[in-house]
């Protein structure tokens, strides 16, 4: 018997000095953040309130729950442009089961299964066919909100029972809401997910080296196929909350979703080309977008004006880190 | 024989007549001459529109601020005209064009010479124009009786009993067809998307091109801001609100590759033909407009599927080819 040597250990994640932490995207969004929020409260008497922060999160919530799924899927190397007319679908659905008398476990249910069909939908297209999923999703995302609009057509649906607008207007406990609570949520199991399991690990090899992944025994279009169907969860769970919010149904909801939550993922610094990214980069991004659209509504800034802030900010924090490196880089 | 069935064009060609045949037998009057010209009138603007997104997939990018592009220089032509009628409508265009070709050039500058994805550049430009648009209007709108008489009738004006606006569309047409065919360009942008990395090695400046290619797409999109405004005589912060896709599907349904690198001003042409007789047919054969939304979906779907088939068929054959040799 020959001695073999015994096995190196070889650490599971490199030690990181600290100053990789300080100079990382998420202190960045983290400055960006606290900026915002001190400017906020400097300039309106009533932001600094806890009923207006709590206003505030309605802001984010419900395009968080879907970014933090998108996150993984960009991540992966593909996207989903169809989230907001999934939403505008199952949304659909539930007023149709209202019409038809349904209750609210029954209601959830359907939102929340919609979600997942069409998600399966998509993820078919492109994991069995090959498809490129911008351009399947940009067909999907008509022919879901298309059908929302030939059922519906001009009309509205209203008349969800009572108890069902606790998912989009209750309160848990004091100022904290239930869609603040099941964003928290969201985030810890997204978080746990990509970044503490196997799945999370292949997801990440998928988005860098999609061949590479595949030889080395990752299933690559069974994961995919999993996250457009998570991405599809999320709208549908994202549909339950808008629809009790507004408490009503018309085609055209949730319009433009899916550019504020793909917006969401890229600031928070989630590479578009895939790979790279962290689910608490998108959480702070999603409280960032959140307090700059709120802070500029207590200004009486219009909607659309807010729109450029976002625009700009989304295309100022990924220019930043470019030029900063280009300066230090003395090119 | 075989090899002209290889165009793709050609079947999308048969596909559209497939669908006007179809539409006749519930409508007999919409193949007639004088409504086809009334089609291709109709779908002048979305087929500039699709031809100016073509070049810059075609590099492997993508312009999603366009409708964005054409609202606000929509509003900034009809304020001119509103506050100042004596403008002569050529001159309009003109500032059109430029107005347009400046947020081009800020799309093609942040892809350029900050290496920023332009998916990522057009979403924040595709908010950040339309917001301009609030922000120089104020939110106002321009009405048909602020606009001049010839601001509004310039494009409606025959000339050999086509409207101008008929015209403009086969110019364009002509000019986008010298470019791809007939230019250094044209083969810079075919080259870059199929093979970037060869490209840098032929000598053809990557970057520089993909600026370029954004400033034509700018420029289209203030072309189309005019003819749209005055087609339509409203000018607000609505306009072409989430047309950008209607955009990429005339080129998806066109056979224009996201991937880059395959398509033709053909396929640009007549994917936004598609798209514009049905929208035109289904008023006439009393189907509800609701339905216009879903069918066009399905059709990007269905071209996506077929072009993927053909594409992969092609790759097939080299690969043979090579175990051959």
């Amino acid at each position: 018997m020959t001695d073999t040597p015994a096995p190196r250990h070889i650490p599971d994640r490199l030690d990181k000095p600290l100053s990789s932490a300080i100079f990382s995207w998420e202190a960045l969004l983290v400055v960006v953040a606290i900026a915002i929020f001190a400017i906020n409260s400097f300039a309106s008497p009533y932001f600094l309130d806890p009923w207006s922060l709590s206003d505030l999160t309605f802001n984010f919530t419900e395009k968080a729950l879907i970014a933090f799924a998108m996150a993984l899927l960009i991540i992966s190397g593909e996207i989903d442009l169809s989230v907001a007319a999934i939403i505008a679908l199952a949304s659909t659905m539930m007023g149709m089961a209202v019409q038809a008398g349904a209750g609210t476990p029954v209601l959830v249910a359907i939102g929340i299964l919609v979600g997942l069909g069409c998600g399966a939908f998509n993820g078919l297209l492109v994991t069995r066919l090959g498809l490129p999923s911008i351009v399947v999703t940009i067909g999907t995302m008509s022919l879901f909100r298309g059908i929302a609009f030939i059922i519906l057509g001009d009309q509205a649906y209203k008349g969800y029972p009572a108890s069902f607008a606790f998912f989009g207007q209750g309160y848990v406990w004091w100022v904290v809401s239930f869609e603040l609570v099941l964003f928290a949520v969201a985030a810890i199991i997204y978080w746990f997910v990509l970044h503490r399991t196997s799945f999370g690990r292949r997801v990440f090899a998928i988005g860098n080296n999609s061949i590479a992944a595949q030889f080395s025994g990752v299933r690559v279009d069974r994961i995919k196929f999993i996250l457009f169907c998570l991405t599809g969860l999320m709208s549908g769970i994202a549909s339950v909350l808008i629809t009790s919010r507004l408490g009503s149904t018309r085609p055209s909801i949730a319009q433009g979703y899916e550019l504020e939550a793909i917006t969401m993922v890229v600031l928070g610094g989630v590479s578009i080309l895939g790979g790279a990214g962290s689910i608490l980069g998108v959480v702070l991004a999603a409280f960032i977008m959140g307090l700059v659209t709120f802070g500029l509504g207590l200004l009486n800034v219009p909607g659309i004006v807010m729109s450029i802030f976002i625009g700009l900010l989304l295309i100022i924090v990924i220019a930043l880190p470019i030029l900063w490196r280009r300066l230090r880089g003395g090119r | 024989m075989k090899a002209f069935l290889k165009y793709r064009e050609i079947w999308l060609l048969a596909a559209i007549a497939v669908l006007i045949g179809l539409i006749s037998t519930r409508f007999p009057g919409f193949a007639d001459p004088a409504n086809l010209r009334q089609v291709f009138n109709d779908t002048s603007i979305l087929m500039i529109l699709a031809l100016g997104q073509m070049v810059v997939i075609l590099t492997r990018s993508i312009d999603l601020s366009m409708a964005s592009n054409l609202c606000f220089t929509g509003m900034v032509v009809a304020m001119l005209n509103a506050a100042l009628p004596a403008i002569p409508i050529p001159l309009l265009i003109v500032v059109a064009l430029l107005v347009g070709l400046v947020l081009g050039a800020i799309n093609g500058f942040l892809v350029w010479r900050l290496n920023i994805p332009s998916i990522v550049v057009t979403l924040g430009t595709l908010t950040i124009y339309r917001g301009a648009t609030f922000v120089i209007s104020g939110g106002a709108w321009v009405n048909a009786d602020q606009m001049s008489p010839d601001f509004i009738g310039f494009q409606r004006a025959a000339f050999l009993g086509i409207p101008v606006l008929s015209w403009i569309a086969l110019l364009v047409i002509a000019l986008f067809f010298l470019l791809m065919t007939r230019t250094a360009l044209g083969r810079s942008i075919y080259a870059i998307g199929v093979n970037p990395t060869a490209s840098v090695y032929a000598g053809i400046d990557v970057g520089r091109t993909k600026f370029v290619v954004f400033c034509i797409s700018g420029m289209i999109g203030g072309l189309a801001g005019y003819l749209w405004i005055s087609r339509y005589v409203i000018a607000s912060v609505e306009v072409a609100n989430g047309y950008e896709l209607n955009i990429i599907a005339a080129c998806v349904i066109g056979g224009i590759s996201i991937a880059g690198g395959i398509g033709s001003v053909g396929g640009a042409v007549l994917g936004a033909l598609f798209l514009g007789i049905i929208s035109n047919a289904l008023p006439v054969i009393n189907i509800s407009p609701f339905w216009q939304m879903a069918i066009s979906g399905s059709a990007i779907i269905l071209a996506v599927v077929l072009n993927a088939r053909g594409e992969r068929r092609q790759g097939r054959i080299i690969l043979k080819k090579a175990e051959t040799a």
